[in-house]
């Protein structure tokens, strides 16, 4: 093994500027005659604004500016888009009504964004947006999910009649009824996949500065995916041509999805800083982040499940109801439709499934993607109803995963739901986390329980997810207004070290040390001598960003078929310079070598004779900096089996997670250790919706859960230590044969916990989050307490 | 936050003298609720008066059977105490949890106390211990003291100075806590004392109480089945989406039997 390359488990490169604090996040950065900006928004989920007099705030101590919804409509600004089309029941495309980036006329949920304030400071801009007078007409409110498109509910959208988004119906509904009709026993669910707050640790963050001379504006954001914001902010929202707009995202602390949007804050800023002629900065504080940001999740759902005497799963049908909130955020449509009808399979070779998914609108903040992005409310229907099944059929858990599982020698294995996995070994995975877990004598321990008063349970989740995001014409074929390939620049320097450009974009996942591994690993250069660079629209060329598992999958291949053209260009460079043919040269380990000879030469050389082509081959270009784009032919499909075990209290309702293993298949492992902080990060976050995170909004449209003293993140004491382990298998058509590891923890976890609560108490569902409260009234009902 | 005046004060008569000039002033003691009110703009005080440079009010000491704990000591330092540790061990726990590490070195005994949080786990142990509240004009017992959600017995330009706990003979404190906030869904301080059986309950209604049908249960037969029987009234409980007042009132019960059995 190459020091330092795949499989080693090297510690991260960028720690040390983050320990260190000299990390350089968005709002670190200020600049020369910085103003700063307040937004005004909405007191209200559902209003009218009749009228709005700024004239108070404008004549307010240090204001710059006071700009509303009608200064952004005559300078033609907007509005914000979704860049997914999902065809509805009757033909139609899904209703887009208007998102301007400012209100106009009228206000849709709490937090929604009427006037941008700009001061010398931001306690001025505070002050001023207390005065900007917005006469209001409140309407009543939609926040409900489940009852959103009832008859009589009051209108949001004049181009969504009853608040409807879309219904999208996938599948053979008459077979799947036939099979119903003539099934052995039918498992129905009835569930709730909670709203989340998506609650990255840095809160969004924008700068923006225009050039007078050059006409040229430069936006430093909080983004997981720089060029996509220059895209679509040029695009479609009209802010300035690519060529004339930088996006930066600098270090960024962490996203899970909810900065990958294009928001309103950030499509104002740009503008705003180019109409005042000053650099404007906002940061949102953490009440902006819970009231504005992209939430998560938030479906209701029935699940039904039809099956022979064996258990074998014939036919499963599944409504759903979701909740894209007031607004569609950048990719809301594509969430609750393509990202988790098409994971209904699951495991298993369930031959037949119909899914209807009604998209409502509310008077709540939009919803988009949060980590996972519709195979965690997939994986946590299936798995659930996986479980009522085998309830149902008198069978163990683990039993009837393995009667359905698809088996090892059938891949690739055609869903009836499009996905097409290319490899996987369920089986393998199940028995190593059942032995890992010690499964079988769990009687043993939850007899011990009870003599201490509590219940044990365990709880299995056996999950797959699409990941990698994707082949660029598969998600065309489905609607998306975008390619999803990846790109990457390897540049040498003259002096043999090493620049790497990903379009990729690291908030937190490591890159800057896993794709140096990548690099060492193929090229040989030592590891301290690579830089990973990236999030920065000036430097790297177009790219698609991070999110969907799919740097490593996607982008971490783009970086390999850079290196291979380099190490082709080489070869070329090496012969001339060893006086060898071509075809004789050999490369390995940081050598090029004529086969059979001792006569080498390091790549830092041939980098170095690129550079200073003195005695160089003919007709070849100089310069050692390779490009390179990567499409790949498939989704990735990491998957696995996690297995919970918890101690109920039954007297408070008091869930303890007592073990937790998850075995994961994520191909192949670059960086072990970073692997597995991904792994903890994301069962922490699927616990964190397990049991504690719910977000609630009241009647009226207000956020009741708008801040950590009710918003309930998972901590250190939540959780138990993890045992982690793999259960590997080759992705055929990925050249790294990796499959992505960011998402499978949220995605995996929910089931396991709360399949594990049920087995505890002996229930059929207990919804997330599992509160004491709720666990008590079920041990209560279950005749525990 | 809004634009006040700050003083920082060297003596207690300084800052009462600052208190008295000011439109609309309050003490500002570890800053824990106050600061982050302010930043919020739910609160808009004329003027700040920081008690952080008052020496006096700062430190631990024993007086014969009870403890003496100045009003601006912090909670780590409580928690940290041998001399709490060693009379009321019960005491300096319940110090070591409260909020997170940064709340515990910058709150205070008396800011807690004066704040009177219906949530907050100080008061529980004020009111069960039979501790005195001594400030710049007098002293006032602990069952005096709390009158109401966020109301105390002290008057506007009255400062807590220190706090005085007798020894008990055993004394447990139990919390169920809010699991996003970490606060008192429900804290049962349960102290055996020269008085008798002291039940302090936190976090279950509008102020914090006495619980006195537990404790007449408790005279009788201390231990926890004694609580069983007990009727915990539910109208008198808060209720709010983390819990209800049906939870709340089982929660009473659970966490004093579970106190209780601390003691034993």
């Amino acid at each position: 093994m190459v020091e330092n390359g795949i499989g080693a488990s090297v510690r991260r490169k960028e720690d040390k500027r983050f320990l260190i604090g000299k990390g350089n996040y968005t709002d670190d950065i200020n600049v020369a005659a910085q103003t700063h900006a307040y937004f005004v928004r909405s007191p209200h989920a559902h209003a009218t604004i009749n009228s709005i007099d700024t004239g108070e705030a404008m004549a307010s101590t240090g204001v710059v500016a006071v700009l509303t919804g009608d200064d952004l409509a005559a300078d033609g600004i907007g509005p914000l888009i979704c860049g997914v089309t999902v065809t509805s029941d009757d033909g139609e495309p899904h209703r887009a009504p208007a998102h301007p980036a400012l209100a106009q006329g009228k206000v849709n949920y709490v937090g929604d964004h009427v006037a941008i304030v700009i001061a010398e400071t931001l306690a001025q801009a505070r002050d001023a947006a207390e005065k900007v007078d917005i006469d209001y007409g409140v309407l009543p409110a939609v926040t409900d999910t489940g009852s959103a498109a009832d008859e009589g509910q009051q209108q949001i959208h004049e181009v969504a009649p009853n608040n409807m988004c879309f219904n999208w119906p996938f599948g053979e509904k008459d077979a799947v009824e036939a099979a119903f009709a003539s099934a052995h026993k039918i498992s129905t669910l009835d569930l709730v996949n909670n709203r989340m707050v998506t609650n990255p640790m840095e809160p969004r963050a924008a700068l923006g500065e225009y050039n007078e001379g050059t006409e040229e504006i430069t936006l430093h954001l909080t983004t997981q995916n720089p060029h996509v914001h220059r895209l679509v902010l040029s695009a479609f929202n009209n802010l300035a041509p690519e060529h004339k707009l930088r996006v930066v995202g600098p270090d960024v602390g962490g996203g899970f999805g909810a900065k990958i949007f294009v928001y309103a804050e950030e499509l104002v800023v740009g503008w705003a800083c180019r109409k005042v002629k000053r650099p404007v900065k906002w940061t949102s504080d953490r009440t902006e982040a819970f009231l504005s940001d992209a939430h998560g999740r938030d479906h209701v759902a029935t699940a039904e499940m039809a099956m022979d005497e064996n258990g074998k799963f014939l036919a499963m049908r599944v409504m759903t109801q979701a909740n894209l909130g007031a607004y569609l955020s950048t990719f809301a449509t594509m969430v609750p439709s393509y990202l988790y009808a098409f994971l209904l399979a699951g495991q298993y070779t369930t031959p037949l499934i119909y899914s209807e998914v009604k998209a409502v609108f509310t008077n709540t903040a939009p919803v988009d993607a949060c980590r996972g992005a519709g195979r965690p409310e997939a994986t946590y229907l299936v798995e659930r109803l996986v479980d009522v099944a085998a309830a149902d059929m008198g069978l163990d858990p683990a039993e009837i995963r393995r009667r359905n599982f698809i088996p090892v020698d059938a891949f690739p294995y055609q869903t009836p739901v499009v996905q097409c996995y290319d490899s996987g070994d369920y089986e393998a995975a199940l028995d190593k986390a059942m032995a890992m877990a010690d499964y079988d004598s769990f009687s043993a321990r939850a007899d011990e329980a009870r003599t201490r008063g509590k219940r044990r349970g365990i709880g299995l989740s056996s999950y797959v997810e699409a990941c990698g995001i994707a082949p660029s014409a598969a998600v065309g074929q489905l609607g998306a207004g975008v390619g999803l390939w990846e790109s990457a620049q390897v540049r040498f320097n003259p002096t043999g070290n090493v620049q790497v450009f990903t379009g990729a974009h690291s908030h937190g996942q490591g890159h800057e040390t896993t794709f140096a591994q990548l690099v060492t690993e193929q090229l040989g250069v030592p590891f301290e001598n690579i830089e990973v660079i990236h999030g920065d629209t000036a430097k790297t060329q177009f790219g698609m960003g991070t999110y969907g598992s799919r740097s490593l999958a996607v982008g971490g291949v783009a970086i390999a078929k850079a290196c291979e053209k380099l190490i082709a260009k080489g070869k070329k460079i090496a012969a001339h310079a060893l006086e060898a043919a071509e075809g004789d040269i050999e490369f390995a380990d940081g050598n090029f070598s004529v086969a059979g000879t001792d006569k080498a030469m390091n790549i830092a050389e041939v980098a170095f004779t690129a550079y200073v082509p003195h005695s160089y081959p003919e007709g070849l270009e100089p310069g050692f900096d390779e490009n390179a784009f990567f499409d790949p032919l498939n989704f990735s499909f990491p998957a696995g089996t996690h297995i919970c075990e918890v101690e109920v209290d039954p007297e408070t309702g008091v869930v303890e997670i007592v073990k937790y293993t998850a075995v994961d298949d994520f191909g192949k492992l670059v960086n072990p250790m970073i692997v597995e902080g991904q792994v903890h990060g994301g069962i922490v976050h699927g616990v964190g919706q397990a049991l504690l995170e719910g977000c609630r909004y009241d009647s009226e449209g207000q956020l009741i859960t708008a801040s950590y003293m009710d918003y309930a993140m998972p901590r250190a004491d939540n959780v138990p230590s993890f045992d982690v382990d793999y259960a590997p298998t080759n992705p055929p058509h990925n050249p790294l044969g990796v499959k992505g590891c960011g998402e499978a923890g949220a995605i995996g976890a929910p089931p396991a916990v709360i399949n594990a609560i049920s087995n505890a108490l002996g229930i059929k569902h207990i919804d997330m989050p599992a509160t004491p409260e709720n666990v008590w009234r079920a041990a209560q009902t279950a005749a525990l307490g | 936050m809004y634009e006040f005046s700050y003083h920082k004060s060297a003596s207690v008569d300084g800052a009462v003298e600052a208190m008295n000039k000011a439109e609309d002033g309050k003490f500002v003691a570890g800053g824990q609720t106050m600061l982050p009110t302010m930043k919020h703009r739910l609160a808009a005080p004329s003027d700040i008066i920081d008690l952080g440079g008052i020496a006096e009010l700062v430190g631990i000491t024993v007086e014969g059977d009870s403890i003496n704990i100045g009003a601006m000591t912090t909670h780590a330092a409580v928690a940290a105490s041998g001399d709490v540790q060693t009379m009321i061990p019960m005491l300096a726990k319940l110090a070591g949890n409260i909020g997170d590490p940064a709340v515990r070195n910058r709150g205070t005994i008396g800011g807690s106390i004066a704040n009177n949080d219906p949530a907050a786990d100080y008061p529980a142990a004020v009111l069960a211990l039979g501790a005195t509240v001594k400030t710049n004009k007098r002293e006032i017992a602990g069952d005096d003291f709390f009158t109401g959600m966020f109301e105390t017995a002290l008057a506007d330009d009255e400062l807590i100075t220190s706090v005085s706990f007798p020894k008990p003979t055993a004394a447990a404190y139990m919390k169920f806590e809010n699991p996003a906030s970490r606060y008192a869904i429900v804290g049962v301080c349960v102290a055996k004392t020269d008085d008798g059986i002291r039940v302090a309950v936190t976090g279950a209604t509008p102020c914090v109480h006495r619980g006195k049908q537990l404790e007449e249960a408790l005279k009788g037969e201390f231990s926890s089945a004694a609580c069983v029987g007990v009727d915990v009234p539910e109208d008198q409980m808060n209720a709010d989406i983390h819990a209800s007042a049906e939870y709340r009132a089982h929660l009473v019960k659970v966490m004093t039997k579970r106190a209780v059995d601390a003691c034993t």
